[in-house]
């Protein structure tokens, strides 16, 4: 009660700090700066916070603090733009956004899905911030009851989604969420760092790949190819129907789902080393269950959209909590933050656990700082919704060159390297494949961002257990079975048992005619081959290893098993048959005006061009020839469209001081900046 | 042992003894850096320890330069530091505008000779070091048996959570290890923080944190009694002895409790080991370099500004807070700490390097 009684004026204070026109003017400049950063996927916060750094340096605290947050807190809000305009999944917190969002612009929608978006965002932020302003006060006891166990088994529930996104051949769903698993495996180990898949001759394998790349690979790249192919608009008949209000009049409708979504977004959120990676999918996991009519889903629904979008943002509200009362970061933006705050002032404010006790009005000054920036945020991108929007009625020829130059310097900042665009093609090729045979991508997306979770939390869950059985059986089972752990184990039990039986009626991906036996069946025994292959490396490892071995072989053999059957399934069944589900054979893909490899190629163009010119020389013979030769400009027009495009490139690359992917020529002449 | 350690600092001195005379020189033959861009380039995220350090300084230095030159830091993280490092070996000159700051998980894969390694600290050019210490803490129960001496924790099970056996915790690990203490890591943690939450919540129960994380979060735990520190790691003084930390001065270092503690021994290959290791990861933590083959008046230019920053009336007011209370060497000052911070004797890189693969089953090839 006495935390309540002082929690009083202090909200008091704070209010007075925000609630000045000068930190008002900073707030919003930082929403801006937050919105302009975030068009680029997978940039966002960390390259916006970057880019404030070097001004923190002694800044008013509170003007700082208006400037920071207000950045961070609209890169979950403006990244919607390319999840759902696109079909780009910006970040871990659009992921699931994705999947209904884009065929809502598919189908002319996009301004409403958009709307619905930033209403549930708006909402769920406001919602998260109200939530923590007393969830702070007593949060402390709360987030140290999830431990390990505890972590896992929420892990185990996000992994659990597969079992709604799986498709029509839910073992279809169990290999492709098995081979994302083992592919985030690839790397050098957490545990006792063995190399699995990889080698120290090729560096760039040994960390791993990134969220970023195999998202953009699996999602984007699949979606974009597809489009072009058909040299249409995003939209089918290139116009926009439903407007921005009837997005808000769908969030309205759906006000219960934007609350309890809200409320998973916080309490997830709060869970330290966990946040971000599994709270869209559970969202969006918890909608589909709760809605009556499932054979939208995938196609745009917009219950698809509000769930996820609710959440996210009360996610943010969340990962404040370890973040402030424990000084440990929810998030690589969460980290900057951090050290952003003790560059402030006198450098008095130290993240940590003597916030509530020292600085109690300046912990609320940022929830509620969150909260306003979301505001602020929200009605920019509403207003600005149905304005862009409109990019979904431009034929996708002229579009696409610029996405393929958005997505590849995405994919170059997170590792700077030049193999993380050939990564990208290749994801993208894995991503296109999955697409085409109908084996779920958000499966195969859930299984990735969920390995290293899961990797880490059985092997240091497994290892605390047998310390405590070694003290006394009883309290190695009160330590694996506790109270969490029981409740969680319920949820994931009954959302699996539910999702089987849904899963059939849920066409993530929408209708997949079948054909013929021998593309499927190549595939399938692709997959299986990598995972032969993963089976046998790990099992080179040295078994004092153990915990670097376990995941990679228990998990390919369990998705080699799945294979099997599917595979003595292809053998007995006829071709007509749903395990052969093939976009190749009938449909948009078959009948469209390009073929695959052709498009593919224009694609692999540009990379093959960037090994040997760089990025920016590359992007200009790119640009060009593809208006020129593809979309069918004149040589003036393409030329004027390809230098905006690299101006563009340049001036956002100048103003957050990135470099561009570097080719041969690069090695051999020093070429000024953004050349070089 | 001995003599490889004399000859180590009769060269850190003569080094010293160089640099002085550039550095009065400095002055008159500072570079002007008017219209540059020095970019500082860490091999670590955006989010870590290294972070913090090349922020704190960068806006510093660029006013401390002649020409005021824009200082940014960029970022090239992976395989744990060694991408960037290896990077930094293929730079040339480059006139001051490119600059490396490594941390001690450069320096240790370099001392154990990882296989990723193909960087040679010997070829680049210190400029500023500085460093940090360390607290090694202990639940209620088992403080309750520490008396100065590890003797009565003999017989306790302990559990910490360790980055990797590679990383900065192997002197702690070493430390208790040669105590005779039973401690288990669970490897694969992300960053010392998430070790403390690990102790808190009872999981583990012992742990270690760099002295702003000890200052910052493990603090309020020993004032409400569910903490007990145990010792620091030290620091060095002028002539290279561990002596207390004076940050910690209260609190015993490893060395006074080692000395305490049954069976283990302050000479000898395991000391000899742990202390240059020590050596290597906190009181010459984090060191900025210039690369290979660079003009000595750029050099004394950026010494001279590091110089400047140091020398600020409000050094040490605004760097305890960000930084730590620790000493920041520049010029020759850094260079003998680089030069203690990568250099190690064969016996001790033979202990570890078996001690590792022994305890923890790890090969570094």
């Amino acid at each position: 009660m006495d935390a309540f009684m002082q929690a009083v004026p202090a909200l008091g204070d704070a209010f007075g700090l925000i609630l000045q026109p000068v930190v008002l003017g900073y707030l919003i400049l930082g929403v801006v700066m937050g919105l302009c950063v975030g068009v680029f996927p997978g940039l966002g916060g960390i390259a916006g916070l970057s880019l404030l750094l070097p001004f923190m340096f002694g800044m008013e605290p509170i003007f700082g603090l208006a400037l920071m947050i207000g950045m961070v807190a609209v890169v979950p809000t403006s990244d919607t733009f390319a999840s759902v305009l696109m079909g780009i999944p910006g970040s871990s917190a659009s992921q699931a956004t994705v999947l209904d969002g884009f065929p809502m612009a598919k189908k002319g929608e996009a301004a409403r899905a958009l709307s619905a978006a930033f209403s549930s965002s708006l909402f769920g932020g406001l919602m998260g911030a109200a939530f923590l302003t007393v969830f702070i006060l007593i949060a402390r006891p709360i987030v140290l009851s999830f431990g390990l166990p505890e972590m896992l088994m929420m892990t185990i529930l996000g992994l659990s989604m597969v079992a709604i996104l799986a498709g029509r051949v839910a073992i279809k769903g169990v290999a492709a969420a098995g081979l994302g698993l083992v592919v985030g495996t690839i790397g050098a180990a957490d545990s006792g760092g063995s190399l699995r898949m990889s080698s120290y001759d090729i560096p760039y394998i040994v960390d791993g790949f990134k969220l970023v790349i195999v998202g953009l690979g699996i999602f984007a790249i699949p979606e974009i190819v597809s489009l072009l192919r058909q040299d249409r608009a995003i939209s089918k008949n290139a116009e926009l129907g439903a407007g921005w209000a009837d997005g808000v009049k769908d969030w309205w409708a759906n006000k219960w789902l934007s609350l309890r979504c809200s409320v998973i977004g916080v309490v997830v959120g709060v869970i330290p080393g966990l946040g971000g990676s599994v709270v869209d999918w559970i969202a969006y996991g918890h909608t589909v269950q709760s809605t009556k009519d499932k054979s939208q889903f995938g196609q745009g629904e917009v219950r698809g959209v509000i769930g996820p979008e609710s959440s996210n943002n009360a996610k943010e509200g969340g990962g404040l909590v370890p973040t402030l009362l424990f000084g440990i970061p929810g998030s690589g933006s969460m980290a900057i933050f951090i050290g952003a705050v003790a560059l402030l002032g006198s450098g008095t404010i130290e993240v940590g656990p003597g916030m509530l006790k020292d600085n109690l009005d300046m912990t609320y000054a940022i929830v509620w700082l969150l909260a306003l920036a979301n505001v602020v945020g929200t009605v920019l991108c509403i207003a600005a919704s149905g304005g862009i929007a409109k990019l979904t009625t431009i034929r996708f020829t002229l579009l696409a060159p610029f996405l393929f130059m958005l997505i590849s310097f995405a994919a170059f900042q997170s590792g700077q390297n030049f193999a993380d665009l050939v990564a990208l093609f290749g994801f993208g090729l894995i991503g296109i494949m999955l697409r085409r045979f109908d084996w779920s991508r958000p499966a195969f997306l859930i299984g990735f961002v969920l390995s290293n979770p899961v990797e880490k939390f059985t092997n240091q869950a497994f290892q605390i257990a047998s310390f405590r059985f070694r003290d006394s059986t009883q309290a190695g089972f009160e330590y694996i079975f506790s109270p969490i752990v029981i409740v969680l184990l319920v949820i994931t039990v009954v959302s699996v048992f539910l999702g089987i039986r849904q899963a059939k009626s849920i066409l993530a991906e929408g209708d997949v005619k079948s054909g013929s036996k021998r593309a499927p069946m190549i595939f399938l025994l692709a997959v299986m081959a990598y995972l032969v292959a993963t089976y046998w490396n790990a099992s080179l490892i040295n078994d004092r290893l153990m915990g670097d071995k376990i995941i990679p072989m228990t998990v390919s053999a369990v998705a080699l098993a799945g294979c099997l059957v599917l595979l003595v399934q292809m053998i007995r069944r006829p071709e007509t048959d749903i395990v052969f589900a093939d976009r190749e054979v009938a449909g948009e893909d078959a009948e469209a005006a390009h073929g695959l490899w052709p498009t593919l190629a224009w694609f692999a163009g540009l990379l093959g061009l960037t090994a040997l010119f760089g990025f920016i020389i590359a992007l200009g013979i790119f640009l060009v020839s593809f208006l020129r030769q593809r979309a069918g400009l004149t040589w003036v027009h393409a030329a004027i469209y390809a230098a905006a495009g690299i101006v563009f490139m340049c001036f956002m690359a100048w103003s957050l001081n990135r470099d561009f992917p570097p080719g041969l020529l690069q090695d051999y002449a020093d070429l000024p900046w953004p050349l070089k | 042992m001995t003599k490889i350690k004399s000859i180590a600092t009769a060269l850190a001195a003569g080094t010293i003894a160089m640099s002085m005379g550039f550095a009065a020189h400095a002055d008159s033959h500072a570079v002007d850096m008017s219209g540059k861009t020095v970019t500082w380039t860490i091999p670590f995220s955006e989010t870590g320890g290294s972070a913090k350090w090349a922020n704190f300084f960068a806006p510093l230095l660029s006013e401390a330069l002649p020409g005021e030159p824009t200082v940014v830091v960029k970022f090239m993280p992976g395989a744990g530091s060694t991408k960037g490092a290896n990077w930094f070996q293929t730079q040339k000159d480059g006139g001051g505008e490119i600059m490396f700051g490594t941390s001690g998980s450069t320096q240790f894969p370099y001392l154990l000779g990882d296989p990723r390694v193909r960087y040679e600290y010997k070829d680049w050019v210190p400029v500023m070091a500085s460093g940090t210490g360390g607290v090694a803490y202990l639940n209620k129960e088992d403080g309750a048996k520490f008396d100065g001496s590890a003797n009565g924790l003999k017989d306790s099970k302990f559990i910490y959570g360790a980055q990797g056996a590679t990383s900065l915790d192997l002197v702690a690990l070493l430390a208790w290890e040669m105590l005779g203490m039973d401690v288990e890591p669970v490897f694969g943690i992300k960053g010392r923080g998430d070790g403390r939450l690990m102790f808190e919540r009872g999981e583990a129960n012992i742990d270690y944190q760099t002295s702003s994380g000890y200052l910052g979060g493990s603090m309020p735990m020993v004032e409400a009694g569910d903490a007990v520190p145990m010792m620091s790691w030290g620091a060095l003084d002028d002539d290279g002895n561990i002596v207390r930390d004076p940050t910690f001065p209260d609190m015993p270092t490893f060395k006074e409790v080692c000395e305490a503690t049954d069976g283990c021994e302050t000479s000898g290959a395991a000391w000899e080991a742990w202390k240059a290791f020590f050596v290597a990861g906190f009181p010459s933590q984090k060191i900025a370099f210039l690369p290979a083959g660079i003009d000595q008046s750029v050099v004394d230019t950026v010494v001279a500004g590091f110089e400047a920053v140091r020398s600020r009336s409000d050094f040490a007011e605004i760097s305890s807070k960000r930084v730590g209370k620790y000493p920041m060497f520049v010029g020759a000052g850094a260079a003998k700490a680089a030069e203690e911070a990568t250099t190690i004797s064969a016996e001790a890189k033979g202990f570890v390097v078996n001690w590792l693969s022994e305890a923890y089953g790890v090969e570094l090839k």
